[in-house]
């Protein structure tokens, strides 16, 4: 018996490696390679410069995909988070230019707003099990329309501190300011959804629910608060990317980050997290938001494709994150499978003793 | 081991919609004891433990826990009061590490951060009482489910369980796995814990139970001392009262006036089944008698098309037939009265008319759609002949009460004029009256010349139906019993000890 235990212990432990790390594995594997080949054909590719920029290109989406990744993980979707952008946008563009509100006061309320509108997209999915697709879906048109409330017209920000802010860098180079304001906060909450995610119960409980939500009420984790945190989580990182879109725009405009929950999503997903909910990383999510990044970087230094080869190479890239992800789930089918054969071979062994002792 | 009530149950009732599930039960358990609850499906084990832990609220009764009155609001309430329960199907998080799984939600913490090291050493400690060594950093998915079971127990200890629920923790456990559970459950015994065990292997109970408290039909049957209660007696108090000779009705026709073969199973293994030879004869009543678990449906869902067999074959009229799926099954004249109805039988939603229209529509497909006159005169036809009470035929199914159910799902079978009609505890939770007109009626069907096989708990059912009997046990055919042959002391026996004369 202890043999036998052994055994099965060491076959899948083999699976436990591939199911956990394939995914993140592949995604660093596809940001290397796509680094050393920008590396290889184009002069100048491997500059600080460019490194830089693909943080401060990318920093809001990054920002979106730490929340996104959290409510994945839950077994949730969040459709608001490019609206929300837009909103954000118009909305402290709005307050410091037309109403010359000082533009922290002007963050801190979008960030308000974000936040509690998250908070309450989470209490409709979980007091009243509605779908998250549908009611971020509702979420979504609805600020989407509240951008253009607060005005159809972009309108340019030439508020001196809120400049001064965007400028602020970790250092200088050559005359350029080097990982900006914008790409800071993307890497600080890169961090932050690393440590809540590893180290704290809220994150923990997160993986249960997206694992097995009946699970988790049995055991007795506090899953409506969760549900309810992960959403205003979300909201608050969307209302967070839209400072950063400002920042990097410098300017509202209500059409900001049409579609950008889909960019979201595909960063999230090659990033390596399971769409099914329960497994994933922020750290592959960082992985997923930089090969978006550099696809983009180096079409430009290529400079003759159409920016349509952007997202035809998202689409294939999708395409096999999502033939892995199905790969791996059928693997889980193939455990029980060889389970299920195990147990049969016991019970005919069964049948074989018992009827032996009749005869 | 001192013995002293540590829980005791007086008068627990709980009704659901249309069914009393317990009936004024007493239950009592005692520190240091490993106490088997058993009954067949539907006696109210399950009922009775939800109770007891949370999951549903009690209608009456009183339940003293440490001699205090004490009334679980959840089953993490009662958990955190001592009472804690291990399912048959686990209830953890795969994808998580097994360290985690045991500290889920109350994770030892160090400067307000999750203290990992230390959660991986005390499960590393949790698991090692119960004798298991195990890279608590595994994922949960990929350990087997023996561990995973002792995973969970490992959790309820450590969250100071005083009372372990154990809910068919064997059934899907080989047996050097079972032996190692039992060596756990012992070894939590002697440290004063006590143990509810449900099953349905007698066997078991046997070899580790000290005390039986056995439910039939939500009522208490007896607490009993294993070393005083027979096994065949044990079976009796299971499947009901002492069963003689004139409970058989004479309506039958005794012996072999069965027509041809209309099905025939020849050295069919199965999954999680032994090796089995059967046969449906055409005009025949087969009955199939055995407790919870011994196979009894596992047979039925190979005769229907939707467990298939892994060797051995399927005849059909004499002909080797591969039953691909239920519709497959279904165009062969074969129907299937599942035994779950609400889960796989009835569409709620739908009136009584589509409900009992479904099956015919089905083999006709929907391009051959029937006229509203056409399906009326069959609908009311039905209605009539089976006294299916409904206002009318448009009702909904879910309005009705769970024995009109039964019988339209009944009606829908027999709308499409099967030629072999399964059905599986046709009479569950329905009341005596309707018990009694089903019973007729499968006695009139057989003497149409439909082959009938007919499943029920209730042994006394079986034998007063059928005119062959298979008997099952431990998901093995193993005695066939035919005419004087089939009487209730028989059977039990068989149950109970296994085949006499194989």
């Amino acid at each position: 018996m202890e043999n036998k235990k052994g055994a099965g212990m060491k076959l899948n432990l083999n699976l436990n490696l591939t199911k956990k790390n394939i995914p993140i594995l592949s995604s660093i594997g596809i940001f290397l390679l796509l680094y050393v080949v920008g590396g290889l054909f184009f002069n100048g590719f491997f500059s600080i410069g460019v490194f830089s920029n693909l943080f401060y290109d990318n920093a809001f989406l990054g920002v979106l995909a730490v929340g996104m990744t959290l409510v994945i993980i839950s077994g949730g979707i969040d459709l608001s988070v490019g609206s929300v952008i837009g909103f954000t946008c118009t909305f402290i563009a709005y307050l410091v230019e037309v109403k010359q509100m000082n533009p922290v006061l002007a963050m801190f309320l979008s960030l308000v707003i974000g936040t509690t509108a998250g908070t309450l997209m989470g209490f409709l999915i979980h007091n009243f099990k509605l779908p998250a697709f549908l009611v971020t879906l509702v979420g979504m048109f609805l600020f989407r329309g509240l951008a253009y409330q607060v005005s159809l017209e972009s309108i340019p920000i030439r508020n001196e501190l809120f400049l001064e802010m965007s400028q602020v860098g970790l250092f200088e180079y050559n005359g350029r300011t080097l990982f900006p304001m914008a790409s800071l906060i993307f890497i600080f909450m890169v961090m932050l959804g690393v440590y809540m995610s590893h180290f704290r119960k809220f994150g923990r409980n997160i993986y249960a629910i997206g694992g097995s939500e009946p699970s988790a009420v049995l055991m007795g984790l506090p899953v409506g608060r969760t549900k309810i945190m992960v959403y205003a989580f979300s909201g608050f990182c969307s209302a967070l990317g839209g400072i950063v879109y400002t920042f990097y725009l410098q300017s509202g405009y209500a059409l900001a980050g049409v579609g950008m929950e889909l960019n979201v999503i595909a960063a999230v997903v090659i990033g390596g997290t399971l769409l099914t909910g329960g497994a994933g990383f922020i750290e592959g999510t960082l992985v997923g938001v930089l090969i978006l990044g550099l696809i983009d970087t180096i079409l430009n230094f290529y400079g003759q494709l159409s920016s349509w080869w952007f997202r035809i190479f998202i689409g294939l890239l999708l395409f096999l994150f999502i033939l892995l992800q199905t790969w791996l789930t059928r693997s889980n089918i193939f455990l029980k499978y060889a389970m299920k054969q195990q147990q049969k071979r016991n019970d005919a062994a069964k049948g074989l003793q018992e009827t032996s002792q009749h005869s | 081991m001192v013995q002293s009530e540590l829980l005791e149950i007086r008068g627990l009732s709980k009704s659901f919609p249309g069914v009393r599930a317990l009936t004024d039960v007493d239950f009592s358990l005692k520190s240091g004891e490993i106490h088997a609850l058993l009954g067949e499906n539907g006696a109210g084990k399950s009922t009775l433990i939800k109770t007891l832990t949370g999951v549903y609220k009690k209608d009456a009764g009183k339940v003293f826990f440490d001699g205090k009155e004490f009334e679980a609001h959840s089953p993490a309430h009662a958990g955190q009061n001592g009472i804690s329960t291990v399912y048959q199907e686990v209830n953890l998080i795969p994808g998580l590490s097994v360290a985690e799984n045991i500290y889920l939600g109350r994770e030892p913490m160090k400067y307000g951060n999750i203290d990992w090291k230390q959660m991986r050493a005390g499960a590393q400690k949790a698991l090692a009482k119960l004798r298991i060594k195990l890279d608590v950093n595994q994922e949960l998915s990929s350990c087997s489910i023996a561990i995973q079971q002792m995973v969970s127990i490992a959790r309820a200890l450590d969250v100071s369980a005083k009372v372990l629920i154990l809910d068919e923790p064997t059934s899907s456990l080989d047996e050097g796995e079972v032996a190692s559970l039992f060596e756990v459950m012992r070894n939590l015994r002697s440290q004063g814990i006590a143990i509810v065990f449900i099953t349905h292997f007698l066997d078991q109970v046997y070899e580790i139970c000290d005390r039986i408290t056995v439910l039939r039909n939500s009522k208490l049957v007896g607490v009993f001392n294993v070393n005083e209660l027979s096994k065949v007696d044990l079976v009796t108090h299971m499947l009901g009262k002492e069963l003689d000779e004139e409970s058989r009705k004479s309506h039958k026709k005794d012996g072999q006036s069965a027509g041809d073969v209309f099905m025939e199973l020849k050295d069919v293994v199965a999954s999680g089944l032994g090796q089995m030879n059967l046969k449906v004869r055409k005009g025949e009543v087969l009955g199939f008698a055995g407790l919870l678990g011994s196979g009894r449906t596992e047979v039925a869902e190979i005769l229907f098309g939707i467990r298939k067999p892994l060797s051995g074959e399927l005849l059909l009229n004499g002909k080797k037939t591969n039953l691909k799926n239920p519709r497959n099954a279904i165009s062969h004249g074969i129907a299937f009265c599942p035994e779950d109805r609400r889960r796989e039988g009835i569409i709620a939603d739908l009136s009584v008319r589509e409900n009992i229209i479904l099956a015919i529509q089905a083999r006709r497909g929907i391009f051959r759609t029937m006229s509203r006159k056409e399906q009326q005169r069959i609908v009311d036809k039905y209605i009539e002949e089976l006294k299916i009470a409904t206002p009318d035929a448009e009702q909904k199914v879910q309005f009705l009460s769970g024995g009109n159910q039964q019988k339209v799902i009944l009606a829908r079978w027999l709308a499409s004029n099967p030629k072999f009609l399964i059905l599986d505890e046709p009479t569950r939770g329905i009341d005596v009256g309707v018990k009694l007109d089903i019973q007729d009626l499968v006695g009139a069907l057989s003497e149409e010349g439909m082959a009938v096989l007919f499943i029920s708990s209730e042994l006394e059912e079986v034998l007063r139906s059928s005119e062959r009997v298979l008997v099952l046990r431990d998901r093995n055919i193993v005695d066939e019993l035919t005419g004087e042959d089939i009487n209730g002391a028989k059977v039990m026996h068989t149950i109970a000890e296994g085949s006499t004369d194989v």
